[in-house]
């Protein structure tokens, strides 16, 4: 982890004013935020553990709990809004019993929120490990989730 | 390393050098590759039109460029034909082969894959012929359908850094700012304070070194042209930054961008370092003694950080929190020194001012807002997309001409301009000329360019709740009217979609709404409660069927509303049994069928489900 860190900070000349992009580096090595690489990071940088902290709770990219194997971002802009991303949302809360923001007990689904994507044509967005998926529907939505393996329960009784 | 360029006269001789190399009459098939078509696959289009190319031999007789975002999102993907600039949409990979025999190589048009009108029914052949963009005036954007981003020969061989050559080369800096005052731009991220008095005001603040930002933190739910420029035309904003710092004296620069849009950052990054390479960027440009360099700096998805101060924190590796502004950023900004921050799509004006002269400019737009504006215009609207339209331009003409009208025959009810701090403007006033002054006026504000249509499934009580959830947790809490404020206002609304709210309600959220304006250090806090004002000015009748018959007209808000099954409609398919997760739509195949209100837990499943339009919300 020591050595990890010392090549991201060196690639911003060490420079405590890229904290927040050393830090998303950081989260991109290890998923999250660990402690403990906050504190290799304050170390390094020779910045407060305090100031790392305030930092790291302060922005909305930034995890300190470990996320899903599998991430899902839903859009809620105005443009995805106005088209029904609420009633998606519900819909993904009520099969992973999460709310937005949190990971499943078994870390394979973390589902989040996000402000706008800027793929507004495409709306409501629903990004899958980074794939895009677009004019999300209910439907749409549960079936991607069967094929990372969440067994949506619904009535499929043939008659 | 390329050798520098080492004088204006240099650059110009190269930039014809590189126009004499391209010939215009060799066929061109530019594919939009920007993030909206990117979504729709278009990768896998690129990798089939270069398979093809290869395949058939035909490298160096038909070019092929993936370029930035062409604006017109909703018929993506899409690509344009040069020289004749045929436009074909909604392309698919199996339309390649036949695209580059027939159109190509043939001259023929394939009609399916032409843009249909949807009001003559006829198919349309030349991109400049489809109304969406046959109505706009693309001097900043319009350059994205013509270049690789990634290509700064393709920008110099357009006539890019002309303008940089041009003010370096005979013009002093005082005379540059003098230009941006005369063409009267203003600030395009939304405050829209005039930009050449705030270049004047950091050029005399004392203190060194002077920074010169480029403010891409674009936050507004439901804006990306900032994105688009940065994605599809990186240079023209590099070149804004250089000739705005050549004027102001500053040898620092700083591009704050949003870590979400990841092809803006490689594109802008990309853009930097060909610059340098070239001597456009870094120690004596253009052989002048004029020095600049420029670093990128990664937001951390904070709204509140598109704010100056906030973002200066943000670059200074602080929490992003404004600060009180009657010391103004050009005098202390970034670390306390001279700042002058502006928007992505502001600097992108600035090479136009200066190549075509600042009374050409002047003579765009309306008394005090000159130029054009990128517009995302988006929500319940036909054509989709990024347009560039002149100031003072109708509403009406963007929502109907341009963007084609509302989807489905429904009846428009709204336009949202300015992001959370904006406001909904109503029907009555879609003969409003589009500017600054005008849209300030109408309670709203131009902001940094979103336009969300709305139409009569959209209720304004959701709509002013939604910006107020939203800016309830972009409040960065320092000032407690914002953090508080926000708060118990959304509350309030809360109640009111629960069908519990009170006449009394519209008076204190309007009170409220002014406290919090008048209490907050920021624009944040400062227009916040513009959504729920317009909302109560224009849509007062939707408060009060919430509040007095506890109906919400729209049909939006769980608690006011009840699904039913109309039996007329009902063909008995079972649609919308099979999808409802509680058991609520019951009914035997082929019999008409019915939703337990006791078990309905209202996720909109069946009504989505349904073909045949049998599901009622009321």
């Amino acid at each position: 982890m020591e050595a990890k860190i010392a090549e991201i900070v060196s690639k911003y000349q060490s420079n405590p004013g890229f904290l927040v992009p050393i830090l998303q580096d950081v989260q991109k090595a290890f998923n999250y935020l660990p402690r403990e690489a906050l504190q290799e990071v304050g170390t390094q940088l020779k910045v407060p553990i305090s100031r790392i902290f305030e930092v790291a709770t302060f922005y909305k990219a930034f995890s300190l709990t470990p996320r899903g194997r599998h991430q899902m971002h839903l859009c809620v802009g105005t443009a995805c809004h106005v088209r029904g991303a609420a009633m998606i949302g519900d819909g993904i809360e009520r099969v992973l019993e999460i709310k937005a923001g949190e990971t499943t007990a078994d870390l394979e689904f973390t589902f989040e929120t996000v402000n706008c994507l800027g793929a507004c044509a495409l709306g409501p967005v629903l990004v899958v490990d980074e794939e895009y998926h677009g004019q999300m529907t209910l439907a749409k939505a549960n079936k991607i989730l069967n094929k990372l393996g969440k067994k949506v329960v619904s009535d499929e009784e043939e008659d | 390393m390329k050798k520098k360029i080492e004088s204006p006269a240099e650059l110009t001789r190269l930039q014809s050098e590189l126009k004499g190399r391209i010939d215009p009459a060799q066929p061109c098939i530019a594919i939009c590759a920007g993030t909206g078509c990117m979504a729709y696959g278009t990768q896998k289009i690129v990798d089939r039109f270069r398979e093809e190319i290869q395949a058939r031999g035909l490298e160096g007789q038909v070019a092929f460029r993936t370029t930035g975002c062409h604006g017109f999102c909703e018929k993506g993907p899409m690509v344009v034909i040069h020289p004749d600039r045929i436009f074909y949409q909604r392309i698919g990979i199996d339309d390649v082969p036949e695209i580059i025999e027939k159109t190509v190589l043939g001259q023929e048009v394939i009609e399916r894959l032409l843009y249909k009108d949807p009001v003559t029914k006829q198919r349309i052949v030349h991109e400049h012929e489809v109304p969406f963009y046959g109505r706009q005036m693309r001097l900043v954007f319009g350059s994205n359908g013509l270049i690789e981003p990634t290509s700064i020969e393709d920008y110099l061989a357009i006539g890019g850094y002309s303008a940089l050559a041009k003010a370096i080369g005979g013009m002093a800096p005082q005379a540059v700012i003098d230009a941006v005052i005369t063409a009267k731009l203003r600030g395009r991220g939304g405050g829209g304070f005039p930009t050449g008095w705030k270049w004047d005001a950091t050029r005399k603040a004392e203190g060194d070194p002077k920074y010169v930002i480029c403010n891409a933190d674009e936050g507004d739910p439901g804006a990306y042209m900032d994105r688009s420029l940065l994605e599809g035309n990186p240079h023209s904003v590099l070149e804004g930054m250089i000739i705005g710092a050549y004027a102001i004296g500053s040898s620092h620069g700083y591009i704050y961008v949003r870590n979400e849009y990841p092809l803006a950052v490689k594109n802008i990054t990309l853009a930097i370092e060909q610059a340098r390479d070239l001597g456009l960027v870094g120690e004596n440009i253009l052989g002048s003694g004029f020095s600049f360099d420029i670093l990128i700096n990664r937001g951390g998805g904070a709204f509140v950080c598109g704010e100056s101060s906030a973002l200066f924190a943000s670059i200074e590796g602080r929490a992003g929190e404004p600060r009180a502004k009657y010391v103004h950023a050009t005098d202390k900004g970034l670390y306390d020194k001279p700042t002058c921050l502006n928007n992505v799509e502001t600097w992108a004006n600035v090479p136009l001012i200066i190549d075509k002269g600042a009374d050409w400019y002047a003579g765009i737009g309306t008394e005090n807002s000159k130029g054009t504006k990128i517009f995302s215009l988006v929500g319940k609207i036909n054509n989709t997309g990024l347009v560039e339209v002149p100031m003072g331009i109708t509403l009406r003409e963007i929502v109907y001409d341009i963007g084609g009208g509302i989807p489905k025959g429904r009846k428009f009810k709204a336009v949202q301009t300015g992001g959370p701090s904006g406001g909904c403007i109503p029907e009555a006033h879609l003969d409003s000329p589009v500017d600054f002054d005008e849209l300030t006026k109408l309670g709203s504000m131009m902001g940094s360019g979103g336009m969300i249509v709305m139409d009569d499934r959209n209720c304004m009580v959701d709509v002013a709740k939604y910006f107020l959830a939203f800016l309830e947790g972009e409040s960065c809490g320092k000032c407690t009217p914002c953090r508080e404020g926000i708060l118990q206002m959304r509350k309030i609304l809360e109640r009111i979609c629960q069908g519990e709210g009170r006449m009394e309600d519209l008076d204190t959220l309007q009170w409220m709404g002014q406290a919090i304006a008048d209490g907050s250090l920021c624009a944040l806090g400062g227009s916040a409660p513009n959504p729920v004002l317009t909302t109560i000015r224009y849509f007062r009748d939707e408060y009060e069927a919430h509040i007095k018959d506890k109906k919400c007209p729209a049909g939006v808000c769980k608690a006011l509303i009840t699904f039913s099954v109309d039996p007329e409609a009902c063909t008995g398919c079972r649609a919308c049994a099979r999808v409802c997760p509680t058991e609520a739509a019951t009914g035997k195949k082929k019999e008409v069928h019915t939703i337990d209100a006791a078990k309905c837990i209202k996720c909109g499943a069946c009504f989505e489900a349904c073909k045949f339009d049998a599901i009622k919300i009321a």
